[in-house]
């Protein structure tokens, strides 16, 4: 399976992630390589009935009690924020007129 | 006293018990040391000089008796320290400033540990090098036309150039043991979910583990005691059967009656003669001090770096979706509008092998390629995992292989060639698929005076067994003895 760079840009815009030309044909090239190597999976003739591991130890859920706890007050949490407004992260209009 | 910054943070912690010496001192000691070498190798992104000497002065006032009281510790620039910079070499994360510490750190703290500064590494730990940093590569002490190993070069180089009494890494497919071996120090990974993850910024979270890396092996078995043991804040963090996290106990100078596998796998044509050698010769030492030696396989070796590049790009796509200059960090100049700010913030925040790593999780992940890439690398972990169980269950204590292919590569060698760049963790990988703990000692030197580590791998949870190997071989050797000239 090779990536055409049409392919680098739409997985780019799955990403959120703006390409320079130069970079769309760098990665197409680069990620074909990749993909190629990763191929070497497809010579395994695995059983259909083996289980996917997601995590190394057996699935169980950890419950705790659902307790309100002291958190980080709103000025702490807005202390990185690269743009704020009051107790809010400031972003450009999300909602169109 | 001016050659404290030699020592290593036991025979430190034997001196302050007799008074003879300060914590000041030591951490004078150490920033003085860092100050004339750092130049070169470049280990530290930060340097807190004062809030270390006022760590130092409230760790010998309070009475407390702290395991690690007065020692300073370096920590790898991924661990959140609350109001200190935290950025993962990364220019997405300029100027953050965690406002907790990882559990780790609050560990570290109540054992009266001193923090030194943030180490460099590969942006996001993404690499094998330490060239993949936004800020400047770090270079091998051993020869600084060479990396020092990644992701956690700037860990690794750091306690090797003595700018550091011991460090902390992180391991996701081999970022703790590969730099430890090529700068000649130890480093462990631990079992998964032995040491909290809270407040270690995700990387692969089903792979990520945050472990030792020092000057010998009684200080990662020092250091690993205070940082393993459950966390309520890590869902993925597991509670200890027995109190099992005192690892000091395990060092003995005795492996009679250990059985060691070695898989034939990881001793494959075209590898380095050099480390071939010298991995060999430590297999020969184990068997004259009476441990017994076996042929293992792991059959599905070959498979590892193919799947952890589906499963920890795939991990990381998701991982990473926080940045997006939204809370904190980076945010793109003047956006058009919410997508522009997105796409703009994390093209100009993330170099370009987090952008490679990015985009090919996004694609194994993305509609139509599930089942062909995703779920094909976990079913083929498991393959790798049931490897392991195998081995274990037949009796063996721990599998001795080489850490790494070759020994501490040029800078710029292979950084036009990510596939050659992932190779290099050919002997790590598995490890972190399968779950176990694995540590990496120094073996040997090549030719030309460049250090090689040999890997010993145990079932989960048997950090002890690691240990009691690793410290035998380490006293039967005097490899630490030598030390980089800069």
């Amino acid at each position: 399976m090779s990536i055409k760079e049409d392919k680098v840009r739409y997985i780019a815009r799955l990403a959120r992630i703006k390409l320079s030309e130069k970079e769309v044909k760098l990665f197409s090239h680069q990620l074909d390589d990749i993909l190629a190597y990763v191929e070497k999976l497809n010579k395994l003739n695995i059983q259909k009935e083996t289980p996917p591991m997601s995590h190394p130890h057996l699935p169980s859920n950890p419950w705790r009690v659902d307790e309100v706890k002291p958190s980080v007050s709103s000025e702490t949490a807005l202390k990185n924020a690269p743009q704020r407004r009051g107790d809010f992260f400031q972003v450009p209009k999300i909602i169109e007129d | 006293m001016n050659n404290l910054y030699l020592l290593t943070a036991h025979q430190l912690l034997d001196q302050l018990r007799t008074k003879s010496v300060s914590s000041e001192e030591i951490v004078e000691s150490v920033y003085e040391r860092a100050g004339s070498v750092d130049k070169k190798v470049k280990a530290y992104v930060v340097l807190e000089r004062e809030r270390a000497i006022k760590q130092a002065k409230e760790s010998s006032l309070n009475k407390s008796d702290g395991k690690l009281k007065g020692i300073p510790v370096a920590v790898k620039d991924n661990i959140c320290v609350e109001g200190e910079l935290t950025t993962c070499a990364s220019k997405i994360l300029k100027g953050f400033r965690p406002p907790y510490n990882a559990t780790v750190i609050d560990r570290l703290l109540n054992a009266g540990a001193v923090l030194m500064g943030k180490t460099n590494m590969d942006e996001f730990a993404f690499g094998s090098s330490c060239e993949s940093s936004s800020y400047y590569p770090t270079l091998n002490p051993w020869d600084l036309e060479r990396i020092p190993g990644g992701s956690s070069g700037g860990s690794a180089a750091a306690v090797a150039a003595d700018e550091a009494i011991m460090a902390l890494g992180s391991d996701t497919g081999g970022s703790i043991r590969q730099p430890a071996a090529l700068c000649g120090v130890v480093g462990m990974k631990p079992t998964y979910g032995r040491v909290s993850r809270y407040g270690l910024i995700a990387f692969a979270s089903s792979l990520d583990q945050i472990g030792p890396i020092t000057k010998d092996v009684r200080d990662a078995a020092l250091l690993l005691s205070v940082i393993a043991g459950f966390d309520n804040k890590d869902s993925t963090s597991v509670s200890p059967k027995k109190d099992e996290t005192d690892y000091l106990k395990f060092l003995e100078n005795d492996v009679k009656g250990i059985k060691i596998g070695i898989p034939k796998e990881y001793f494959v044509s075209g590898m380095d003669k050099e480390v071939e050698r010298a991995v060999r010769e430590a297999v020969t030492l184990f068997r004259d001090l009476g441990a017994e030696v076996v042929d293992v396989s792991l059959p599905h070796t070959e498979y590892a770096v193919a799947v952890y590049y589906i499963i920890a790009t795939a991990e990381a796509s998701s991982n990473l979706a926080r940045f997006d200059g939204v809370q904190y960090g980076y945010r793109c100049g003047n956006p058009e509008n919410i997508l522009d700010m997105y796409e703009r913030t994390r093209g100009e925040g993330f170099g370009p092998e987090a952008k490679r790593r990015i985009m090919l999780g996004t694609h194994v992940l993305s509609s139509g390629y599930y089942d062909a890439y995703y779920l094909k690398a976990q079913k083929v972990r498991r393959l790798i995992k049931d490897d392991f169980d195998r081995v274990f269950e037949s009796g063996v204590d721990c599998i001795l292989t080489p850490t790494s292919p070759t020994a501490a590569f040029k800078v710029g060698e292979k950084s036009a060639d990510p596939l050659s760049m992932y190779l290099s963790d050919i002997f790590t990988i598995s490890v972190n698929l399968a779950g176990v703990p694995a540590i990496s000692v120094p073996c040997g030197f090549t030719k030309s005076n460049l250090p090689i580590g040999m890997q010993l791998i145990g079932n989960f949870f048997e950090e002890g067994k690691l240990f009691k190997a690793a410290y035998t071989y380490e006293q039967n050797t005097d490899w630490r003895k030598r030390k980089p000239k800069l």
